[in-house]
């Protein structure tokens, strides 16, 4: 698509570019800086800061650059390119007078403030603001707002760029704050200043230019400079989120999102934002021995040595379930050591999921996170991509408002903060759709690109895999499946699933499946980080559990071996594109926690197994070789020739039963959430009485 | 101008009566459905125009009936000192303090209010007035000026003094009607002691040609008798 350009001068210098750009986007294109606090770039322009304000040739006044399109400007007398300058007198003194103004009401509480040393303001007025302040009044003082657990306000610094309003009505759908009052008295509050009920809400602490909204979890903790920085993924979902891990020594102390245009744009959920919390809380960081009904702490050496004479026993009668935040690594360990046991009974779907088996495609979100935004009609089918991928939901909203994307839903009907469709609960509509001729179908058979999303609570029934099918004919018949665009997409809801999937954590010849170990009683059972199962369907079988923090699983479990949380390893990640991202090490593990390949790793040479790897490349170097899609890095795979979505799944009806939702709770997904108490307080306001709706 | 607040005291529930509902009817029918939120002005003048001022569950029964988020309201209704956030007396007296009439005495008026009323914002013991200061009005040349606002509708009363503005309270107070408009021999705001104007057919509207007002379903003649 070619665009109309056009020719202008910046600061003397020559420079072509598109007449849709607003003067500041022309102006970093030129290479120039252009100081900001309202405008944001995934936010609409608001013009109310006025910081980015620059001269234009023959104007009489100076122009705020955010707001005002290259096509606008007019050229010089004599046919001259239009220009415009960005470093003349004229724009200094601009920016100075507008610092002052914005400084005239704002404290100077900086030692003090949470934001100091990462504040727009304090790094902008070291730039471009004048050296002292001219104003001898009394500055305003405004209450402080209660916004919920998250949200810490200071609201007399507040400079009223509106970033979080816009945030909260036009990305997270949910319209709770806004600013009352006019002039001098204009306030940032929400209604009745109610908890924002967003699970996007910590978003706006990072958006607050100055520290008018911080994070009270993490108020006062520490300075931005003492931290260290380890750029990773998140695994609170299968998004695969790309965030930032602040730590200070052994303690994970905020995390924040990373850019990543294919994954999460830079937004990520509240979930992911305060996990860090439980990183803290509840952990096992020893081994701990099952004697005479109570856990006792025990040394590795003993430990091993427990869990290799179990494992040493009838290979059928032992089985393995990972968790949802196993690295592929971990995974790969594990089901190596399966593998020389002889152990088939191995699965990394605790939830049930009848994915696997079939073609990759089968199991991934083909047409991609970014390829949502090129879809022209959506069907969700049993999914609240709200609770279970909260970034991906903004997502689809983004799509519905600027593409006016038709989204339809089978399912419960839930709030998902867009306007959709509702086809219909049960998975019978499902199956029945593309014999319709009206209707929603008839939106996914005229759109170019449909998108078909499936959601982990439609593939975790028993007849998952005919549900799977049922869509897969359907993305067939309304023409979803082609070689450049794959409308097949599977949300699911935990990390570890795809790349548990691709190296085939699933149970092999004779095995059983995480329902089939549960009810054929098994000697012993090894979680790595399960506990999102009912476990008292093991019965009396000798439970392993390998994982990071005191959850269901430590409770039943006989022997504990600690392992290290992901924030405290190196490890690989798939997301529900089949995106394999690198997770790296922030802190070190807790005690005596080791790292999960590792003690799968010892395990083996307890057991006369001896697993070909010595470290972490070594294992890597054989999972590239085994399972070589895994190599790929930040690679989404999307959209392939040749495949047939009416493979996926298997055949059969599909019972006409209302799909449920997978994920209930939001905030309680995972064991390293569970123990955060800030994400406790988030659960209670969201299911408490007191919680009002947006609208 | 200072920060303003909700009253720290709602009532339980806010409806409109049979009167709002009609004017509410002729207002969403200006805009098309899907622009309803522009309503919300009006909706709020209508909620204040009925109760004296606007409670928070009026907020929230204008913000259903027009599909927005309670904060769009609330936004709104913050924003406009011409909403009331808390309970008025009956007669709400506007008293213009910006410069002409501060210059023409509407400190005398200002005065008269604190004595018989109380502090801004504050009801007077028997209930029926509430007084505050607002800016410029646009009747300069009778000022000093009040606005006073009561269910009958909003009303200039000009050319003030302090004794005649204490005379209209004391009529108020007793329920007697009183002249609205210029309060001395002015008709409106003619020069004092005029006499070419003096004919009441120029004032009474029987020499105005009929219009049609738009927005309205039959014509009307041309009101003039305030």
């Amino acid at each position: 698509m070619s665009e109309d350009l056009r020719k202008i001068i910046i600061d003397g210098e020559e420079i072509e570019v598109p007449t849709s750009y607003t003067l500041l986007q022309a102006a970093e294109a030129a290479g120039r800086e252009i100081p900001r606090f309202c405008y944001h770039e995934r936010l609409s322009v608001a013009g109310n800061c006025r910081m980015c304000l620059v001269e234009l040739v023959g104007a009489p006044k100076p122009a705020a650059s955010c707001a005002m399109n290259v096509r606008d400007m007019r050229g010089g007398p004599n046919g001259e390119p239009p220009a415009m300058n960005t470093l003349s007198p004229l724009v200094k003194k601009a920016r100075e007078g507008v610092m002052e103004f914005l400084l005239i009401n704002h404290p100077l509480d900086c030692p003090i403030c949470d934001q100091g040393g990462e504040c727009d303001l304090q790094d902008q007025s070291l730039v471009y603001g004048r050296t002292g302040s001219r104003f001898p009044e009394n500055k305003r003082a405004v209450e402080d707002k209660e916004m919920g657990p998250i949200i810490a306000t200071e609201m007399t610094r507040c400079i009223q760029c509106t970033r979080c309003v816009r945030f909260v009505t036009e990305v997270a759908g949910s319209p709770e704050i806004g600013m009352i009052g006019r002039g001098e008295d204009a306030e940032i509050t929400t209604y009745l200043e109610s908890a924002v009920t967003s699970e996007l809400s910590g978003n706006v602490i990072d958006l607050c230019p100055v520290g008018a909204l911080t994070s009270k979890p993490y108020a006062f903790n520490a300075r931005p400079w003492e931290l260290t920085k380890t750029e990773t993924i998140d695994v609170m979902d299968a998004l695969g989120s790309n965030i930032r891990v602040d730590a200070r020594g052994s303690a994970v102390l905020r995390i924040l999102p990373r850019v990543h245009e294919g994954v999460n744009e830079e937004w990520i959920s509240d979930k992911t934002r305060y996990a860090w919390e439980g990183l803290g809380r509840q952990r096992l960081d020893k081994a701990y021995v099952r004697e005479n009904g109570k856990l006792r702490p025990a040394d590795w050496p003993e430990a091993l040595t427990i869990a290799a004479e179990k494992l040493g026993g009838d290979a059928s009668k032992i089985g393995m379930i990972a968790g949802d935040l196993c690295s592929a690594e971990e995974m790969k360990a594990a089901k190596d050591l399966a593998d020389a046991l002889g152990v088939t009974s191995v699965d990394c779907r605790q939830d049930g999921a009848k994915v696997g088996g079939g073609a990759r495609e089968d199991y991934l979100f083909n047409a991609t996170i970014a390829g949502i935004e090129e879809a022209d009609a959506i069907l969700i089918i049993g999914a609240n991509p709200r609770t279970e991928a909260a970034v991906l939901n903004a997502r689809i909203r983004k799509t519905w408002l600027h593409n006016d994307t038709k989204v339809g839903l089978i399912g419960e009907a839930v709030d998902l903060t867009y306007p959709y469709e509702h086809v219909g609960t049960s998975a019978a509509i499902l199956a029945g759709l593309k014999k319709k001729r009206s209707g929603f179908i008839k939106t996914l058979k005229d759109a170019k690109r449909p998108l078909i999303l499936v959601g982990s609570g439609a593939l975790t029934r028993a007849d998952g895999a005919q549900v799977l099918r049922a869509a897969g004919e359907l993305a067939d018949a309304v023409g979803a499946v082609s070689a450049e665009w794959n409308g097949l997409s599977i949300l699911h809801t935990a990390a570890s699933r795809v790349a548990g999937l691709d190296l085939g954590f699933v149970p092999g010849e004779g095995g059983h499946d995480v329902a089939g170990m549960q009810s054929n009683p098994l000697d012993t059972v090894v979680l790595m980080g399960a506990d999102e199962l009912d476990l008292a369907q093991f019965g009396d079988a000798f439970v392993i559990y390998v994982g990071s923090h005191g959850d269901a699983g430590a409770h039943r479990a006989d022997l504990i071996l600690p392992s290290a949380a992901w924030t405290e390893q190196d490890g690989l990640f798939a997301n529900t594109e089949g995106r394999v991202q690198l997770a790296y090490r922030a802190t070190f593990p807790k005690g005596d926690a080791k790292e999960g390949w590792a003690i799968f790793r010892a395990l083996s040479e307890r057991l006369g197994k001896t697993l070909p790897y010595n470290n972490l490349t070594e294992l890597r170097h054989k999972l590239f070789e085994d399972v070589p899609v895994l190599a790929g890095i930040d690679h989404a795979p999307g959209a392939s020739e040749g495949y047939d979505a009416k493979a996926a799944g298997a055949a059969g009806d599909v019972e006409a039963t209302d799909f449920v939702p997978a994920v209930r709770n939001f905030y309680f997904t995972n064991p390293i959430v569970r123990a955060s108490e800030t994400l406790a307080e988030c659960s209670a306001l969201a299911s408490g009485p007191a919680q009002m709706a947006a609208e | 101008m200072s920060v303003r607040r909700l009253a720290k005291e709602q009532p339980e529930s806010f409806a409109f009566n049979k009167k709002s509902e009609a004017e509410i009817k002729f207002w969403l029918a200006k805009y098309p459905e899907a622009k309803k939120a522009s309503a919300v002005i009006p909706m709020l003048w209508i909620a204040q125009k009925q109760e004296g001022w606007v409670s928070e569950p009026a907020i929230r029964e204008i913000a259903n009936r027009l599909e927005m988020p309670y904060i769009r309201v609330y936004e709104v209704a913050t924003f406009y000192t011409m909403f009331n956030l808390e309970p008025v007396g009956t007669h709400l007296i506007q008293v213009c303090g910006t410069t002409p009439c501060m210059l023409r005495g509407s400190d005398e008026l200002i005065d008269v209010c604190k004595k018989r009323i109380g502090k801004p914002h504050e009801i007077s013991a028997d209930g029926k007035f509430t007084w505050v200061e607002v800016e410029c009005m646009g009747a300069c040349a009778n000022a000093p000026m009040i606005q006073l606002a009561n269910p009958d509708g909003d009303h200039y009363i000009e050319d003030l003094d302090g004794a005649k503005l204490e005379a209209l309270m004391d009529d108020l107070a007793a329920g007697k009607t009183v002249k609205y408009g210029p309060q001395s021999d002015r008709n409106a705001s003619e020069p004092h002691g005029t006499k070419v104007l003096t004919d009441p057919s120029l004032y009474d509207g029987s020499r105005a040609k009929k219009i049609k007002l738009p927005n309205t379903a039959k014509p009307e003649t041309s009101k003039a008798e305030g």
